[in-house]
């Protein structure tokens, strides 16, 4: 083991913690050395990002939990206050070893939790080890109070005792540092798996009917399929795991030995395609997508959630619609001329309208007042309608769906502006 | 009047059965895959119920209950408008569960200290723990508790979160409650559901990827509101249980609010109880409405007044006038004989009823499959054309019929199957006659058939022949002949008996498919003010606006503010004057030329004769007069003042509406 060595760990523990992180042995030695013995004090603070799945939790997680080192781990997304985050680290702090029945902590303010954080590790008697406190989706202090990021980056200095705080996101430290002073945390970077390295990690856990061997031929069909849409190795495991059954399928049936690769191979890869049309994209539940194939009927019975685009709307909301899309995308001078019975001469040049349309749809919808709305409306009904309160119910309802959104100032006098949000195809459909 | 109330409590049952059963094979799967839950997938249920928001309510209520009874006690409702941000939903959601907790076991009070004490701190963890209390408590103790006993098969039962209007939801929000509960699904087995009103797609639009792939989402088509709404008619108003019905124009006006407004079958309902309402309120002889039980009863207990309120419908007047002298004497001074001549006519009216219900089925077997529909795919069409006049006198029923005598056999067949089955289902008594009539005709088919088979054989073995002989002029005879025969038999046979049934059936609808408004005391029953109720249900408050102003006699109620065509009056009320004034400017509106016209108004009144002098320098208190009007009309929203020119305001309405 040239990587993991480190006079402060016993070698079965290092050992272990090899096997479990594949792929990320320099990452990890890096980060021992950084930590040192326990004893010894630490790098302040420190800074892990990578992209997501790169697997910077799982390393922080069980390099803490195979060496023993005292450790509070929180996500800050779950606890979305700064209150909230505090007294989650204080309730772990408590409960780390103590047996004893943890009392709900108070916390408000930074410096409260100072204070706390002495007692809770002088009670524990941890001043000779270092603890470390790691954040998860670090990304999230940011928008917490602006002095708890700073106060975290210098949590050693301001409680004097020997603690470490880790900071994981999947965005740089550029976009963190406040525009105060503060301290630079050390930054460390993990690289994203390649393709090896994602071949090695789904290969280790193989289910244990199967030979690694068979495994491993599964995993390769699988990355050369989805390897061209998809690095995410969650997804990729669970992907593996979704159609693993399938390809076993030969091999119970006893139609194809284990190693028959190139007949399995003939017999999933159709089978993996329509996956990543359809589970991938969460188009169908994986659950309807097992039953499917215990089933082996055809996918196509089981229509995907952009199946149903259709969408039913009343007589007038349909008109309401197209009058709203209409208004949005037309520019108001050309009303008169689309909308009036007897409009002025047309134009001559076709070509210039065109430009115009398309640069209109580039640019995106314009707002519109609500009486160019029921201008248009009119004209587009054939029959008279009476601008009765269930049309207008019916813009707001409208607004309430999200296929149009409310634009500008809210005074409700002074004649409300709308935008359509909805495309050109939807239109269509319900033009239709 | 109780019957109403009745009638009320019997249209929200029928509703809430219905929206059960909609909803009942949903529930099948909802226990089907909560309990196969793997990774760390959330399931998730994406119900698409359709634009008709106001109908949502009820749903979500009747599939919280039901899942409340049979699955889990713990559920939570959440709306968008209760949950700005993530720590608002979290505290809803705690505060929901929590509760519907404390309902399932309120005699531990210290559990409720302990809850609220919990409160303060909104987060998952502390949901977990309060989770894991609660399930180890019911677990140990509680095999008697109706509510939990049912879920009792899994020992965790899923805690159900249900947000009702996706699309109004932030995305952050969502999100990130996503990505808080995807990290706890192991410990706290969460479901949820999205009530989605446009399609599907909204979730790929408000979730990125990465959210969406923790979810596990399958989709539920609650009926389309269409279907929905016909089979409400066809509960409520094509059966003879209800005694009230609605007048064609009514139906129309309710459906048009319907089809064209807003989808919504809870306004639809709502449009039916108002339509009860004022039936029973405006027309006094509405006590008779009611099923046929109580008539004897109600009919007895008439009084003199109510006997000459009959004697002036109408339709009673009418069927006066067809009885010979004796009887009309009779009926027109006598109230008893009255009263049983009334008696008979309504149970008359009942039988109709039952029959016309009947048969109006039958014709929509046979229009609905017809091609282009002339008469309507949908039953309530059909309907609305039978209750508007002689449905046998429209040009679609004559389209109609001749388009069903060229069916093919099978078809006919079928429909005259279906046709036995309603006749023979339906209470009727007069239908004896008819239903031996149409087995008659099924029989004839069946014999046909096997004569058809017959004719074949007979006709290839002539083709035989035909082959056999070579000469010219024979063959050319027997072909005349085998053409002219096959003309001929086809008559005699299939058709003749096509066109008999065809005719049949016109006859059945001709005697019973009359029209409601030709029965007598139809006025009873028929509730026709359709006025009355669109003005009630489609109110147009810009329309309202505008007669107020422009013609205040209308709601004032005072003569002497009856104008007389273009003119303006200058009694009016101030601000209507003002508003006249406006009408006639543009976009802009100079403020002292719009003074200048209104003291001119109110002045031609107040002094026709005063000098010119004190006319040249307005009046302070019309001064006054003026500006008050016009704040008033900025109130409403007509003008507001503009940034162009200091003097102007600007017109923010156009036109005449």
């Amino acid at each position: 083991m040239p990587n993991l060595e480190h006079p402060a760990y016993p070698a079965a523990d290092l050992l272990s913690l090899e096997s479990l992180v594949p792929c990320r042995e320099s990452q990890v030695s890096m980060l021992l050395s950084i930590f040192g013995e326990r004893q010894q004090f630490s790098f302040p603070s420190i800074f892990i990002y990578g992209h997501t799945s790169s697997g910077k939790t799982y390393v922080m997680k069980t390099l803490l939990t195979t060496l023993q080192l005292p450790h509070v781990f929180v996500n800050c997304v779950e606890h979305f206050t700064s209150r909230l985050l505090l007294e989650e680290i204080l309730t772990q702090l408590q409960s780390c070893s103590d047996t004893e029945q943890a009392s709900p902590v108070h916390c408000d303010t930074f410096n409260d939790f100072v204070r706390l954080f002495k007692q809770a590790v002088v009670s524990r008697e941890l001043q000779d080890q270092t603890l470390y406190i790691v954040l998860d989706r670090a990304e999230q202090l940011r928008e917490m109070e602006a002095n708890i990021l700073p106060a975290f980056l210098r949590l050693q200095e301001l409680t004097d005792r020997n603690v470490t705080v880790v900071l994981l996101s999947e965005i740089v430290w550029e976009l963190f540092r406040p525009n105060v002073g503060c301290f630079e945390p050390f930054t460390m970077y993990f690289p994203d798996y390649s393709i090896g390295h994602l071949q090695k990690i789904l290969s280790q856990n193989h289910p244990p009917e199967y030979s690694a061997d068979f495994y491993a031929a599964y995993i390769n069909i699988l990355l050369g399929v989805f390897y061209m849409v998809c690095r995410d190795l969650k997804e990729l495991q669970h992907l593996a795991a979704l159609n693993f059954s399938k390809y076993c399928e030969p091999v119970v049936r006893g139609e194809a030995n284990e190693r028959d690769t190139r007949k399995l191979w003939k017999n999933i890869e159709p089978h993996l395609k329509k996956a990543m049309q359809t589970v991938y994209l969460r188009e169908i539940s994986s659950s309807q997508w097992e039953r499917l194939q215990h089933d082996g009927g055809e996918p196509g019975q089981l229509k995907g959630l952009s199946a149903h685009t259709h969408v039913e709307l009343p007589y007038y909301s349909k008109f309401l619609l197209i009058a709203a899309y209409l208004a949005s995308y037309n520019p108001v001078r050309t009303d008169k001329r689309f909308f009036l019975k007897h409009h002025g001469k047309i134009r001559k040049t076709n070509f210039l309208k065109k430009h115009e349309k398309t640069s209109n749809h580039l640019l995106g919808p314009k707002p519109f007042p609500l009486d160019r709305l029921l201008a248009i409306l009119y004209s587009i009904v054939d029959n008279r309608v009476a601008p009765t309160a269930n049309i207008f119910s019916q813009i707001t309802s409208l607004v309430t769906l999200q296929l149009l959104s409310v634009v500008g100032q809210n005074d409700q006098l002074d004649g409300p502006r709308y935008k359509c949000t909805v495309s050109l195809d939807f239109i269509r459909a319900i033009a239709r | 009047q109780q019957i109403q109330e009745d009638l009320n409590k019997q249209l929200l049952d029928n509703l809430v059965s219905f929206l059960s059963r909609s909803h009942s094979e949903f529930q099948e799967k909802t226990t089907e895959w909560t309990c196969r839950m793997k990774f760390r997938e959330i399931p998730t249920a994406a119900l698409v119920l359709g634009v008709n928001v106001t109908d949502h309510d009820l749903t979500f209520r009747g599939v919280s209950d039901v899942l409340q009874d049979n699955i889990t006690p713990y559920t939570a409702l959440l709306e968008a408008k209760d949950c700005p941000g993530i720590k608002n939903l979290m505290q809803k959601l705690m505060g929901q569960l929590m509760n519907c907790d404390i309902e399932a076991d309120s005699l531990e009070d210290e559990d409720y200290v302990h809850v609220s004490q919990n409160r303060i701190r909104c987060s998952m963890s502390s949901l977990i723990s309060w989770y894991k209390s609660v399930t180890k408590k019911t677990d140990s103790e509680t095999p008697s508790k109706k509510r939990n006993s049912s879920s009792r098969h899994w020992q965790s039962p899923p805690v159900v979160v249900i947000f009702k209007d996706m699309e109004s939801f932030t995305t952050k929000v969502l999100q990130d409650f996503i990505v808080i509960s995807s990290q706890h699904i192991h410990e706290l087995p969460l479901v949820l559901i999205f009530g989605i009103a446009t399609s599907p797609m909204i979730i790929h639009r408000l979730l990125p990827h990465s959210v969406s792939s923790l979810l596990c989402i399958e989709l539920f088509q609650s009926l389309s509101c269409k279907e929905h709404l016909s089979t409400i008619i066809d509960k409520l108003l094509l059966t003879s249980r209800f005694p009230f019905k609605l007048g064609e124009k009514v139906l129309q006006v309710l459906i048009n609010i319907f089809l064209y407004h807003d989808f919504s079958v809870q306004n639809f309902i709502k449009g039916f109880q108002l339509s009860i309402v004022e039936h029973f309120y405006s027309q006094p002889l509405s006590v008779l409405c009611c099923q046929l039980e109580d008539v004897k009863k109600r009919v007895n207990s008439l009084s003199h007044d109510q006997c000459e309120n009959i004697r002036r419908l109408p339709s009673f007047r009418r069927y006066v006038e067809m009885q010979e002298s004796g009887k009309q004497i009779a009926l027109l001074t006598n109230d008893t004989f009255l009263k049983e001549e009334t008696q008979k006519l309504l149970e008359d009216l009942h039988v109709y009823h039952e029959n016309y219900v009947s048969i109006l089925r039958c014709l929509h077997v046979f229009t609905s499959s017809l091609p282009k529909y002339p008469l309507g795919k949908q039953i309530r069409e059909l309907h609305c054309a039978c209750l508007e006049n002689r449905v046998w006198e429209t040009e679609e029923y004559e389209s109609s019929l001749q388009l069903a005598r060229m069916l093919n056999k099978t078809d006919l067949v079928t429909m005259l199957q279906q046709c036995m089955e309603i006749l023979v289902s339906s209470s009727g008594k007069g239908f004896d006659k008819t239903i031996e009539k149409l087995k008659e005709f099924l029989t004839q088919f069946q014999n046909l058939e096997a004569e058809a088979s017959q004719e074949r054989d007979v006709s290839i073995s002539s083709q035989k022949e035909l082959q056999k002989k070579t000469d010219l002029y024979h063959l050319q005879k027997t072909l005349l002949e085998l053409k002219e025969s096959r003309r001929s038999k086809k008559l005699t046979k299939f058709e003749m008996l096509r066109f008999e049934v065809v005719d049949y059936i016109d006859s059945l609808v001709r005697k019973y498919l009359v029209p409601a408004d030709t029965r007598t005391l139809h006025e009873i029953v028929y509730f026709n003010a359709a006025a009355v109720l669109r003005g009630h249900l489609n109110a147009a408050p810009r329309t309202a606006l505008h007669t107020a102003l422009n013609n205040p006699h209308w709601y004032l109620k005072n003569q002497a503010l009856k104008c007389d065509g273009g003119g303006i009056s200058n009694k009016a009320p101030d601000i209507c004057i003002v508003y006249k004034l406006h009408l006639e400017c543009g976009r802009l509106i100079n403020l002292v030329d719009w003074l200048e016209a209104f003291s001119t108004v109110v002045m031609a009144a107040e002094e026709p004769n005063a000098d010119a002098a004190s006319s040249d320098q307005v009046d302070d208190v019309i001064h006054a007069r003026f500006i008050r009007a016009v704040s008033e009309l900025e109130l409403l929203g007509f003008i507001k003042p503009s940034k162009q020119k200091t003097d102007h305001v600007a017109r923010l309405t156009w036109g005449g509406c």
